[in-house]
């Protein structure tokens, strides 16, 4: 008898505290992480938004190709109009 | 008195039991909630994810386009450079645009590096120094090593050199005034003098 009665007391007093201590650290590590996810979502929403200008580089590709070209034109006709350097010892 | 102690532990058991229990559901249940929160969550940054993977994946193979074509300008602009100037003048002349550049030589030849610029002013006439730094009056200027402001307002650039004139146009007025008509039609008809094409008077002999 007396020792069910010790039983019930480490029971109530060692057993159902740290029961509810490790169930409390596990609630408040899974809460924890809540936020920092709600976090990680609005920042890779911005991200993707960031990236909605990435079309745009299209139009850049095209545009610095025009360029060239139009470089490579002024460039042949400057070799035609303009004499080449002298050799250096000539 | 004996049954009475013999169920007053096992109450006490059953009741703390209850307790454990009741305290496993009531954290596992929010514990449940929070994860279920943080997989929503989690979807919503792999819907982010996968747009930014969506988005950038072209942005690689046009970069490298990009690049490739300003190789090749860069690579024609000095190979033409070196090729008409000379690789000393074209050091110095890279020098004279931009401040000392010439210490990064020139990216296809490499011996530019050991190339000591020549003070390009002594080298090459002052117009011609000024038309190599009409380059530097492009916005993309405003980076260039030399530093400082872009010397072309390119908005304002136009209006700016016909303020140089003492025209109106430029002001946008509403009525300018008209040009004069002329002709048989003319408003305004100018009669010929009748000196014009007469005999030149004749001072009378005898005079001072």
């Amino acid at each position: 008898m007396t020792l069910w009665w010790i039983g019930d007391i480490v029971l109530l007093v060692v057993v159902v505290p740290i029961v509810v201590y490790l169930l409390r650290g596990v609630l408040s590590a899974a809460e924890s992480i809540v936020p920092t996810v709600d976090e990680i979502a609005s920042v890779a929403r911005a991200g993707s938004q960031d990236l909605d200008a990435a079309p745009l580089l299209l139009t850049t590709r095209d545009q610095v190709e025009q360029t060239v070209a139009g470089v490579a034109n002024y460039g042949g006709s400057l070799d035609v109009i303009l004499d080449d350097a002298e050799e250096e010892g000539e | 008195m004996l049954v009475v102690g013999l169920v007053a532990p096992a109450v006490v058991l059953i009741a703390t039991v209850v307790l454990i229990v009741l305290a496993l559901v009531y954290y596992l249940v929010s514990t449940i909630v929070a994860l279920r929160r943080v997989a929503a969550g989690l979807d919503q940054v792999i819907d982010g994810v996968g747009e930014i993977v969506a988005k950038s994946a072209p942005v690689n193979e046009i970069v490298v386009a990009i690049n490739q074509q300003l190789d090749a300008g860069v690579d024609l602009l000095e190979g033409l450079l070196v090729q008409k100037a000379g690789l000393s003048d074209a050091v110095g002349l890279i020098d004279g645009v931009y401040p000392g550049a010439a210490a990064a030589g020139l990216r296809n030849f490499p011996d530019s590096t050991e190339v000591e610029p020549p003070r390009i002013g002594e080298v090459y006439t002052k117009g011609t120094l000024t038309l190599a730094r009409l380059g530097r009056e492009a916005p993309v200027a405003a980076a260039s090593p030399a530093g400082g402001e872009v010397l072309r307002n390119v908005e304002g650039g136009s209006l700016a050199a016909r303020q140089l004139y003492p025209s109106v146009r430029h002001t946008s007025p509403e009525k300018l005034p008209r040009s004069p008509v002329i002709g048989t039609d003319a408003p305004v008809q100018y009669e010929e003098r009748d000196d014009v094409g007469a005999p030149r008077k004749r001072l009378p002999a005898g005079g001072p």
